[in-house]
């Protein structure tokens, strides 16, 4: 039996040569996903434990900081602290690390290191005037405020030397520094293409603590001290609110954390991976399928001569499994490369991941065979036990086993049910809120089945709606659409493995641009101002110098501006975030519907709060409360309003002559203002200039933040289209696969229609329309499904986000079913031309 | 031995040929395995004549017929359909001169199982973008007894109403000439002798010329003339043939084979 199983294998090559690219390209996806994962984790593993080289103990403030009596505040560590930490016994050195956000623009005015970290820090002198983190290659370390010093990668961007001008930005306003020194550096951040600049202590302490204040420090233990030693060493000199942690614990801390980063994207990716191999489940079905039909003689010959039902069973599934492992041990070993190909293209893009060597881990094995030929074998389940149903009596038969469509309405019954069932609990899911999430999930899964079961029956209607089209091309296109339809089982199957990627191009679509649309309601909506003027780094906004709104006050243009200022506080035992505003004139900027009350009310210790909080505390209008700020301080507050809230305006409104006392430091989170003559290019290059043309500060109008929310969004959809393309291109082999055996299983046909008169042309033109017609059938069931689950998932959405609006992407749409047709015609190119170029007399003979 | 008895020599003169071999050859093969289906063949098919072609399996009867009906290439020699020379024609030409001027009718009846009876029949002028004769269809469909028949698929026709079918199609581009091959191979002997009818009067009443390609005796004494083939070429010619002096004929031929 095995030897059979095995001979038919290398009888088929060719046939099955889809199937084993169909399982190759999946199991690649997740052996190359694996491997670059692993490699990618291994080699921030190795360079953040290079980071932590210098650091035996490090002193922070404790992160959970119990903010009962001074809500928000961490203590800082300050210089005494430095100084007993060094004179732990076994300390060999100690240094004071301070670090905060610092932008610098090249020589063009433009930011370093966008969409990185930039970061700014303190070069701490310490024995011997060095600083431990960083060597030196060119000039010195800055000494006084005006200097400052740059890591190397950056320096070489911005084209910096020793001795140059630099333009940087903090906290808003410009400052103009000079090169001392350029650097290197093992920290994480630069290594993953980051910014760094070091500033002289004191100056990096006004900057970004307070004077005399560090965030961390660190000591280093003399030769044959241990750092645990050291460690309990210093907790004994520790203040309150302050923990030491070891060198070794802050590596593995940080592994850990580069460990779930990387398992994070390793799933997300692997889910990509399975719908591939999914797609490829319909191809490989198929493919079984087909060759077992073709071989009902032999196989019903094997039975006549006494092989049982299960050795015929068993003889498909062997050779399944031979399929399986072949495809299996080819992905892997093409999924290596991926993953090596993965780093290379990484570090051309820009972000720098550091060396290592490539890992192929003994997990990354095992997984990518065993997904290889369990997938392949349980794919070929149902054509195996198929094979094993075939009576002895057919080996007589002297016509093929025709087609039929028998069990169509068993199947047809199941399939409907399915999908009433599924299509029920995503309408049941839309309408219960954020509760929805589990039967809608539910319900889209049975609703797939569900239609995967019909597709055969809903082929008949849907390919008949292509004729009119189709009459256009004359015969070819008459026998194109009646061929599409004449193996409905094999026309669903091959269509389905389209849908399935379509499906979810088409729903992630329709999620993604209703969902930019509400958020950017939600963003503009609100937004009376004219420009909205932020310290944006990629990773999130950062706090502005007061002096920023200072500037923007002294303007002519500007008629009404306020800075929003964030501030946490506490009220009966939890924790509020103040939002401190310009009480005169916000009412110009922000546009909120009050339920009570208005802006107008608000000032001194009267304030505005919207909804969700009044209805949590049980406030209304004239209510009034104890707050403790920042600061420890006490005060009484009433509310004047209560507005309706949303993701962008919310919390206690209050005025800034009332909370900025309390605060810290004062920041701004943005500054709103509103122009004479409204949002305009001359308006926005006169703030810009105001605020010195700093790259680090954006100055949006409503125009520019919309375009922002929509690149992020098109930069989600591109990477998920980028990993849902695999799953396309499966679908195109299966496609290739169908015609392919379609061709050869009627070559007769085609022999007859060449002897009859019908040209190449014609012939290459039947198969390519049918290829279409499938194709297209399978793209417009899957934009179908994909709109409504995109619709369906908008409506759970929606129930969070007030703002969410339904987009129908019709131009995408449009391009997604003109992607369908373009798979179906590129699908067709060769078994079109075997088609054409197939041996009319040995057709016409064959038998 | 390339005999061509004077009698038919006179008749080719007298009549036009729809189709005329010169000297065919056809090679199959190269050195050792070398084969020769055709060796010089000469011979003329009349218009209006039901001509049947006979020989043991292996003289290059049904070689003989592709290469005339434009379905096969040759390596020697002239083909003609009407005035056209077939071996200097490309593919393309070929396949347009199969379509408008030939018919044909296979062993296996090759009908296509999607479409039905009547779109089976006209599937070569669809092919071509033409219209049917509406009132020559419907004879050819009176005539092969199809009229109730037409909506069928071939899966729901016995073998017998599938052949008429093919006859039909092959009838109703009024073709110069038809070409069967072995068209009763497949079918009993009440639904052959019903085909191999439809193929005679159409010869006697609508002037079609048929080539059949046959080694059933009886099928080919339907034929007005009968030719003979052995080792690729023409040994002999019946004209008005009865299936007995066929079947003495072919008797000849197993003798020889058998003592020779």
């Amino acid at each position: 039996m095995l030897r059979t199983a095995l001979r038919n294998v290398l009888a088929h090559k060719a046939r099955l040569m889809m199937t084993v690219l169909a399982v190759l390209l999946g199991v690649a996806f997740v052996s190359g996903t694996l491997v670059f994962t692993d490699t990618i984790s291994s080699a921030y593993q190795k360079s953040s434990e290079k980071g932590f080289a210098g650091v035996d103990v490090a002193i922070k403030p404790h992160k959970s900081d119990d903010d009962s009596g001074n809500p928000g505040a961490a203590p800082r560590l300050n210089q005494r602290l430095l100084d007993q930490a060094g004179q732990v016994p076994g300390a060999a050195s100690a240094t004071g690390a301070v670090s905060g956000y610092t932008a610098v623009a090249d020589k063009q005015g433009d930011l370093l290191g966008n969409g990185f970290a930039n970061t700014g820090g303190n070069y701490y002198p310490g024995t011997g005037g060095k600083d431990p983190r960083y060597t030196l290659t060119d000039g010195r370390a800055p000494k006084s405020a005006g200097e400052v010093a740059l890591d190397s990668k950056t320096a070489d961007r911005g084209h910096y030397k020793v001795g140059d001008a630099v333009r940087l930005s903090v906290d808003g306003p410009v400052r103009k520094e000079k090169v001392v020194g350029v650097f290197t550096t093992d920290d994480g951040n630069v290594a993953a293409g980051g910014s760094l600049v070091l500033f002289d202590t004191p100056t990096a302490q006004r900057l970004f603590a307070k004077p005399g204040e560090f965030d961390e420090i660190d000591l280093r233990a003399a030769a044959g001290t241990s750092q645990a030693t050291l460690k309990s060493g210093v907790d004994k000199i520790l203040p309150k609110l302050a923990e030491a942690t070891t060198g070794q614990q802050l590596a593995d801390d940080q592994a850990a954390m580069i460990k779930t980063q990387m398992s994070g994207m390793q799933t997300g990716m692997l889910v990509f991976a399975g719908i591939s191999l999914f797609v490829g489940v319909f191809i490989i079905a198929n493919t079984f399928t087909m060759l077992v039909a073709q071989r009902t003689r032999e196989l019903a010959l094997m039975r006549a001569v006494g092989a049982s039902r299960r050795q015929v069973t068993r003889s498909v599934l062997i050779e399944a499994t031979a399929v399986g492992a072949v495809a299996a041990v080819t992905g892997l070993a093409a999924g290596i490369g991926i993953g090596a190909g993965l780093r290379s293209l990484l570090n051309s893009t820009g972000a720098t991941v550091p060396d290592g060597p490539l890992v192929v881990s003994p997990t990354a094995i095992a997984v990518s065979l065993v997904v290889g030929v369990v997938v392949t074998v349980l794919a070929a389940w149902l054509p195996g036990r198929r094979a094993a149903k075939i009576p002895p009596v057919a080996a007589m038969n002297s016509v093929h086993a025709a087609p039929t469509t028998r069990g169509l309405v068993v199947r047809n019954t199941i399939g409907a049910v399915l999908a009433g069932a599924g299509a029920a609990g995503v309408l049941a899911g839309s309408g219960m809120g954020s509760d929805g999430k589990l039967p809608m999930g539910l319900g889209a899964a049975v609703l797939v089945i569900g239609v995967f079961v019909l597709t055969p029956l809903l082929s008949r209607p849907l390919i008949a709606a292509a004729s009119p089209l189709l009459r256009a091309f004359g015969i070819s296109g008459k026998l194109a659409r009646q061929n599409a339809v004449r193996n409905p089982r094999r026309t669903a199957a091959t269509a389905s493995a389209l849908m399935v990627g379509l499906t979810l191009i088409t729903g992630m679509t329709v999620i993604a641009g209703s969902v930019q649309k509400g958020i950017d309601n939600l963003a503009t909506g609100a937004l009376k101002s004219d420009y909205v003027v932020s310290l944006g780094g990629f990773d999130g906004v950062r706090p502005l110098s007061p002096d920023v709104e200072r500037t923007l006050g002294k303007l002519d243009q500007v008629t009404a501006l306020s800075p929003l200022r964030n501030s946490a506080s506490r009220i009966d035992g939890d924790t509020e975030y103040l939002t401190g505003v310009n009480g005169k004139t916000i009412q110009k900027l922000v546009g909120v519907d009050f339920k009570e009350g208005s802006f107008a009310g608000l000032g001194g210790d009267k304030v505005v709060v919207d909804h969700k909080t009044a209805d949590r505390n049980g406030w209304k209008r004239g209510s009034a409360f104890t707050v403790t700020y920042e600061d420890g301080r006490k005060g009484r507050l009433s509310v004047a309003g209560v507005y309706e809230g949303n993701q962008m305006i919310r919390g206690i409104m209050l005025d800034n002559s009332t909370l900025t006392p309390h605060m810290r430091t004062v920041t701004d989170m943005q500054v709103m203002l509103k122009t004479k003559d409204g949002a305009s290019d001359a308006t926005k290059n006169a703030i810009e200039k105001a605020l010195g043309d700093n790259p680090a500060i954006q100055v949006q109008d409503k125009k520019d933040i919309s375009n922002g929310i929509a690149q992020f969004f098109t930069l989600m959809l591109n990477m998920l289209y980028g990993l849902l393309a695999m799953a396309v291109i499966v679908a195109v082999l299966g496609v290739i696969n169908t015609l392919a055996m379609s061709v050869f299983e009627r070559s007769q046909e085609i022999g007859m229609l060449r002897a009859i008169g019908l040209d190449r042309r014609g012939i290459k033109r039947m198969v390519r329309l049918e290829s279409l017609v499938i194709s297209l059938f399978g793209g417009v069931l899957g934009i179908g499904l994909g709109v409504f689950f995109g619709w369906a998932a908008g409506e759970l959405i929606s129930s969070g986000l007030p703002t969410y609006e339904l987009v129908l992407p019709w131009a995408r749409m449009t391009v997604f079913l003109v992607l369908a047709a373009f798979v179906g015609i590129l699908a067709a190119l060769w078994p079109a031309r075997r088609a054409a170029k197939l041996n009319m007399l040995a057709a016409i003979k064959a038998e | 031995m390339t005999t061509t008895p004077s009698g038919v020599q006179a008749a080719a003169a007298r009549a036009t040929a729809a189709a005329r071999a010169t000297d065919l050859t056809k090679v199959y093969g190269q050195g050792e395995t070398q084969v020769v289906a055709l060796d010089g063949v000469s011979v003329e098919f009349q218009q209006a004549e039901y001509t049947a072609i006979m020989g043991p399996s292996g003289s290059g009867k049904s070689t003989l017929m592709h290469c005339m009906a434009g379905l096969d290439t040759v390596s020697g020699g002239s083909a003609r359909i009407g005035d056209v020379e077939l071996t200097s024609l490309k593919d393309k030409k070929l396949t347009q001169l199969r379509r408008d001027k030939i018919g044909f009718i296979f062993q296996a009846f090759n009908l296509l199982p999607t479409l039905n009876a009547l779109e089976n029949i006209t599937l070569p002028m669809d092919i071509a973008g033409r219209k049917a004769d509406k009132a020559w269809l419907d004879q050819v469909v009176q005539t092969v007894g199809l009229s109730d028949r037409l909506k069928h698929r071939p899966a729901q026709l016995s073998g017998g109403q599938q052949q008429r079918v093919a006859v039909a199609r092959a009838l109703a581009g009024k073709p110069e000439i038809i070409f069967a091959d072995e068209p009763t191979g497949n079918l009993d002997s009440r639904a052959g002798a019903e085909v191999l009818g439809f193929l005679r009067n159409s010869v006697r009443e609508l002037g079609q010329t048929v080539v059949m390609v046959t080694h059933d005796p009886v099928a080919a004494s339907y034929a007005d003339r009968v030719v003979f083939l052995a080792d690729g070429r023409i040994v002999d010619e019946l004209r008005d043939p009865t299936a007995e002096a066929v079947l003495d004929r072919m008797k000849r031929f197993d003798a020889k084979g058998r003592t020779s």
